[in-house]
């Protein structure tokens, strides 16, 4: 039946959050959703599913099931003045249709209960493996028409997580939903996994192994599993991240003598360009989303800053100058702001800076904060933090006024969280 | 700066009363009480004791086993003057032959890759002392696991202390 675009919604909505002022979150109605098939139940309350989206950017607060006056599944059943009585200002009404064996159609609409109006209606196709990414689409919706801002409900995140296993530890790359549901193990070892790396079309991670007591780089396509080798050279293998089209990594490598430098490494013909020759720390290089720059962290002052040079080459230049521990570099895929892993009063914090304006602000309050990693919307990061022994993950919103912790139910100490860029659909 | 000098202070303290760890090979079982100048048919054990009561006998640290990990100050990669014997030592054994892993280590403290560099430093500074001693360059490689391989899992002063370290790994 493919996709039916019932409503589009050509007048922006009135309900736009302030985003500097998200004080009190703005109270929303999900009625839970209707069902017309077979089976007693339908393959997932997906409901739930955005609630628990919505509810878990900060951004808003739904209303509880037990207050709601009525529980239309059909927009044309919406009572806009029992919504306003129990202080919504937004409803969420739909159902799931089933069509055959394993087809389905979520469809759902958003009401401006002030303005008495849908904002968005959309209808999509699913089956019972693709429910729950159907849901995030639809949270996606009613998040960006609601705040403005694109909704990461659909993105992924990967992460590494060590359990410690008799005298040794078990390390594992982690692929799951931003929510934490659907973990998929793509690699496990009893050495070290580090810096998981996405590519810019989502489908392959980067990652250092330290299989064999040496360090290498792998790419493997997350569909397959298959993996190969793209850089295993003496001495140091390390900290890759993808060029905006996918082709190159920025990598470190230190060699024999251990002087530890960026490369700019041709993924297909494996071929390295040097761009810093300094004897220094130079490691953890970052893209600019415009391909023009490489940011990374170097010590060649003493402490370690961040530092940019063009992806060209040419001599570097400095970029912190706040404080005195500044690495780890990330841009915001808008390309605006930098965030890095801060020394904040002798706690390792994660600060961004506005590139434009230069000032500093110090998003998280752990003592031992690490990893940084924007959402594609450029709106939250998320990052590794302690829960007495072990690594935990949370997120927080670029203006520091959201912080919320992610439920892992991996276990164990998690850490290195990367976001993934947006899917394509 | 006051409170750097704290820090080490802790970190010192800390050290200390953690105890140095046993890091010499052959790894002493510590149930043997064999006393090492002894033919072997002299041994005690259990709770009785021997003639001197309940213990048991320490490792003598002249007896020629060669330890097999260093530590270092924190944000430092410089080797510990107490510690250039123990190198000069390792460039002796070299001088035999055998290949030895220079595993380098850092503290948790910090962005993990920041630390694989300051793992490598270390690993590279007891590199460098081993060429000078006449080491063969191809007897030696260096691996950093930064803070991937930490020793002490906590997150005292005590616990970071043991993890800055360079380890002695030997193979044939």
């Amino acid at each position: 039946m493919g996709l039916l675009l019932m409503v589009v919604g050509t007048v922006h909505a009135e309900l736009v959050i302030d985003v500097q002022g998200v004080a009190k979150p703005a109270p929303v109605a999900i009625v839970p959703f209707g069902w017309e098939g077979e089976a007693p139940d339908m393959p997932l309350d997906v409901a739930r599913v955005i609630t628990d989206d919505l509810q878990r950017s900060g951004r808003f607060a739904p209303i509880g099931e037990e207050k709601m006056l009525q529980k239309p599944t059909d927009g044309a059943d919406v009572d806009f003045q029992d919504w306003s009585f129990v202080g919504a200002e937004a409803v969420v009404v739909g159902k799931v249709i089933q069509e055959g064996e394993n087809a389905y159609t979520l469809q759902f609409q958003l009401f401006d209960v002030f303005g008495r109006r849908q904002l968005v209606g959309y209808r999509m196709p699913a089956s019972r493996g693709t429910m729950r990414s159907a849901a995030h689409r639809a949270a996606d919706m009613i998040y960006e028409k609601l705040t403005g801002i694109k909704g990461v409900f659909g993105t992924k995140v990967a992460y590494v997580t060590a359990k410690r296993e008799g005298q040794g530890r078990l390390y594992s790359l982690i692929v799951s939903d931003q929510d934490g549901f659907n973990e998929h193990t793509i690699m496990e070892s009893a050495d070290p996994i580090m810096s998981p790396a996405w590519s810019p079309d989502s489908r392959q991670l980067a990652y250092v192994s330290f299989e064999g007591d040496k360090s290498s780089i792998f790419v493997q396509t997350l569909r397959t599993g298959n993996r190969f080798s793209v850089s295993s050279k003496p001495g140091i293998n390390g900290a890759p991240s993808f060029s905006p089209d996918g082709r190159k990594l920025v990598v470190t490598l230190g060699g024999v003598d251990g002087n530890l430098d960026i490369y700019v490494l041709d993924i297909n013909s494996r071929r390295t360009t040097r761009l810093t020759t300094h004897r220094a720390i130079d490691t953890e290089g970052a893209w600019s989303p415009d391909g023009r720059y490489i940011y990374f962290t170097s010590d060649r002052s003493g402490g370690p800053q961040i530092y940019r040079v063009s992806a060209e080459g040419g001599s570097p230049e400095r970029v912190t100058f706040e404080g005195s521990y500044n690495a780890r570099p990330r841009l915001s895929p808008d390309g605006k702001r930098l965030a890095m892993v801060h020394n904040d009063q002798g706690n390792f914090r994660i600060a961004v800076m506005s590139l434009e304006r230069k000032d500093l602000l110090v998003l998280s309050s752990g003592r031992q904060d690490e990893s940084p990693s924007f959402a594609p919307n450029s709106d939250i990061l998320i990052y590794a933090t302690r829960q007495g022994r072990d690594g935990v993950l949370e997120t927080v919103s670029a203006d520091g006024l959201i912080r919320q912790k992610m439920a892992s139910r991996a276990g164990g100490d998690v850490r290195e969280p990367v976001w993934s860029p947006f899917p394509r659909f | 700066m006051m409170s750097y000098f704290k820090l080490f202070a802790l970190a010192a303290i800390a050290f200390l009363l953690a105890g140095c760890p046993k890091n010499t090979i052959p790894d002493p079982d510590p149930t043997d009480t064999t006393y090492p100048g002894d033919a072997g048919d002299a041994t005690t054990s259990g709770a009785d004791g021997g003639m001197y009561g309940d213990g048991e006998f320490m490792d003598d640290p002249s007896a020629g086993e060669l330890t097999m990990v260093i530590y270092f100050d924190f944000d430092s990669s410089e080797v510990r003057a107490a510690d250039q014997d123990i190198v000069a030592r390792h460039a002796m054994q070299l001088g035999g032959g055998g290949k030895v892993r220079l595993e380098g280590h850092a503290d948790e403290r910090g962005s993990r890759e920041y630390n694989i560099g300051l793992g490598e430093r270390r690993a590279q500074a007891v590199r460098q002392m081993l060429l000078i001693q006449g080491v063969s360059a191809d007897q030696i490689s260096t691996v950093s696991f930064g803070e991937e391989r930490p020793v002490g899992f906590g997150s005292t002063e005590a616990d970071y202390a043991q993890n800055r370290r360079v380890e002695f790994k030997y193979s044939n």
